[in-house]
């Protein structure tokens, strides 16, 4: 297959990715910080301690992150289907790695906040700051450098997932690669993916870098 | 500050009257008690006493004594395990949570490691209390400007707290616990992190705060130094319990736990250790007599006039006088040369209006009574199973002695023989801290 007919393709995969992607690091986002912040606050001594809060998140988290994801897609299907309508396409596809994502991110969120120092929440407390406030006017503010650099890494995890897409028809950069580099013995489509994805890596891990330096003040 | 709430309350500060009707803090047979698995710990063991309004309190005691428990308290930053404690008139312990954060707002905090936020700047840190109280915008400017006056620091209103000194960073945290004008404010181990010079701005900048604000200050510490410069009034703490409460300059003086006078020892170094002692006899030959200097007896300069009346030479050898809660103490240690009917006189003299210890000449020396108990009982030392028995072996000696008797007469008082401090104040009438 000709170039000439390959760039429309290609581009057409790489906007499928974006979509995927983005959708899913803006849900799965957002949801993972607050499954992050539950985890955080529910943990023992913590300000909210709350052992059945922990342990519902904490499991919840340990079972669904190990599973690889090729296998969670097939595994969630039923619910998929009942939340999408159908268990495969590219929402499929989204709905599935904004699951993962999301407790992917828990993790990392939570990681990141237990390195706060807890005499800040402390003081916060002494000022008579309401949980909700110390949340989001201490917490996020005090972790937001390694916070952008826990997203960034996240990025990439669901950038690596939005390769699985084209085994529910899902297409994106990953199909491309497969259907028209791998199966076509078209080294050139294999080679060109890969530098695609390369690229974009790079630019979000500076961006990451360049916004948690900015947001880092030592 | 002018305008400001506090400053209408007691505008002249300073040490209050005991007649205040109201303490700004009571504690009623308070214990908290901490669980953890299978072990309970009481932190805080059925402590009551009062906080006046306008004062500066000290809490003293060793690492797990239950001071920064016992602090938290005021603030229910913990919950009393049982008992009550009185807030300004108000027994926060039978409160709810969003009663408890109006009641937390009215009461500033310090800390040890100052506890400011990374990610904003000195003026954001400060406006922080501002805005949790709901601070118009414009208002908040104003206060934080003003603020940052008054401890000394507006130049750095738009550095972030890792640019600052320690020094710089306490003061942040004394402008953001002032914030919303408390009347309350705890320090917990405020000066701790702190060098010795910054440390002596820290606290008088506490100083100020009481006398030009009015603010009762509650001074959580384990330095009894700390507590000799700034505080009116100190409880010592041990076990969760308070073993002595007093006025600051009664509890130097007449020391009667011996927690206590552990504490007394590492603040006045004054009187000679012993070996100290023995060299000063070697050294100098007429009689070697310590001499205490407090406000009751009336200074060094009674001293001086009777050494005058007798006809006896007077050197002084060893010493020091300083300031317990801004009134003199210490002690002088002078060696005595004249005729012998006359030093005795003289001795006998200065008994009747101080506290001498007549430790002798080279060729007949007299030990110093505190001592020979310290020596009859070789085996206390400073470990913590001692501590209250220590009390009870030193008593008849601190009775003897109306002050100082701490300095090295309790078991394991830190001016021993080994102290390397001691010797630097040889001849030295004067304070060196």
């Amino acid at each position: 297959m000709s170039w000439d007919r390959l760039v429309p393709l290609l581009v057409e995969a790489f906007g499928q990715t974006m979509y995927m992607v983005l959708i899913t690091l803006g849900v799965g986002g957002v949801a993972g910080l607050l499954l992050g912040l539950g985890l955080y606050v529910s943990r023992q001594g913590s300000f909210l301690q709350n052992s059945v809060v922990f342990n519902v998140i904490n499991v919840a988290v340990n079972i669904v992150r190990p599973i690889p994801f090729i296998i969670f897609i097939v595994a969630i299907g039923p619910l998929t289907q009942a939340v999408v309508g159908r268990r495969i396409g590219i929402e499929a596809v989204t709905f599935a790695m904004t699951i993962m994502a999301a407790f992917v991110f828990a993790r990392l969120v939570e990681q990141n906040l237990v390195s706060i120092d807890p005499g800040v929440i402390e003081a916060a407390r002494a000022m008579g700051a309401s949980p909700l406030r110390i949340i989001f006017t201490v917490l996020i503010p005090e972790a937001l450098a390694p916070l952008i650099l826990g997203y960034t890494f996240l990025f990439i995890g669901v950038l690596d997932m939005s390769a699985m897409a084209g085994y529910l028809g899902g297409g994106g950069l990953g199909d491309f690669a497969i259907v028209y580099g791998y199966r076509q013995y078209n080294w050139e489509v294999t080679v060109a993916v890969v530098v695609i994805i390369v690229v974009i890596v790079q630019l979000v891990q500076w961006l990451g870098n360049t916004l948690a330096r900015k947001a880092l003040h030592r | 500050m002018s305008g400001t709430p506090a400053s209408g309350t007691t505008p002249t500060g300073g040490p209050p009257s005991t007649t205040t009707a109201q303490p700004a803090v009571r504690f009623v047979d308070v214990t908290k008690t901490f669980v953890t698995g299978k072990h309970e710990v009481r932190a805080v063991d059925g402590v009551s006493l009062d906080v006046h309004a306008g004062e500066i309190f000290g809490v003293i005691g060793y690492s797990g004594a239950g001071k920064s428990t016992l602090v938290r308290l005021i603030n229910a930053l913990e919950k009393v395990t049982s008992g009550s404690v009185v807030v300004d008139g108000t027994d926060i312990t039978t409160l709810g949570e969003s009663k408890l954060r109006h009641v937390r707002a009215g009461i500033g905090m310090i800390f040890q490691q100052f506890n400011l936020m990374s990610s904003r700047t000195v003026a954001a840190n400060v406006a922080y209390p501002l805005k949790v109280a709901g601070w118009p915008k414009e208002e908040r400017a104003a206060r934080v400007a003003e603020l940052l006056e008054f401890v000394g620091i507006a130049d750095k209103a738009r550095q972030y707290p890792a640019r600052l000194s320690g020094g710089q960073k306490q003061r942040v945290g004394i402008a953001r616990a002032l914030a919303t004008n408390p009347k309350i404010l705890l320090a917990d181990e405020a000066t701790s992190a702190l060098d010795p010079e910054t440390t002596q701005d820290v606290l008088a900048l506490l100083r100020r705060v009481n006398r030009e604000l009015g603010v009762t200050i509650v001074v959580i510490t384990h330095e009894m130094d700390v507590v000799r410069q700034a505080c009116h009034r100190v409880a010592v703490m041990e076990e969760g319990k308070v073993v002595e409460l007093g006025d600051v300059y009664q509890v130097f003086s007449a020391p009667r736990h011996g927690a206590t006078r552990r504490f007394v020892a590492t603040a006045l170094k004054d009187r000679p250790a012993p070996d100290v002692v023995e060299r000063l006899r070697a050294r100098h030959t007429g009689r070697i007599v310590t001499v205490g200097i407090d406000e009751a007896s009336g200074s060094s300069a009674r001293l001086t006039s009777t050494l005058r009346a007798h006809g006896v030479d007077g050197t002084v050898v060893y010493g020091g006088i300083t300031e317990v809660a801004e009134r003199p103490y210490g002690s002088l240690t002078v060696e005595l040369v004249g005729p012998d009917d006359a030093v005795e006189r003289l001795v006998a003299d200065l008994r009747s209006f101080t506290d001498v210890v007549d430790l002798g000449t080279a060729a007949r020396p007299l030990d110093d009574p505190s001592v020979v108990v310290h020596a009859d009982h070789p085996e206390e030392g400073p470990d913590p199973e001692h501590r209250s028995a220590g009390a009870e072996t030193i008593g008849p000696a601190g009775g003897v002695r109306p002050f100082g008797s701490g300095v090295f007469g309790g078991p394991g008082g830190s001016v021993g023989g080994n102290d390397p401090a001691a010797g630097r104040h040889i001849v030295d009438g004067g304070d060196e801290r």
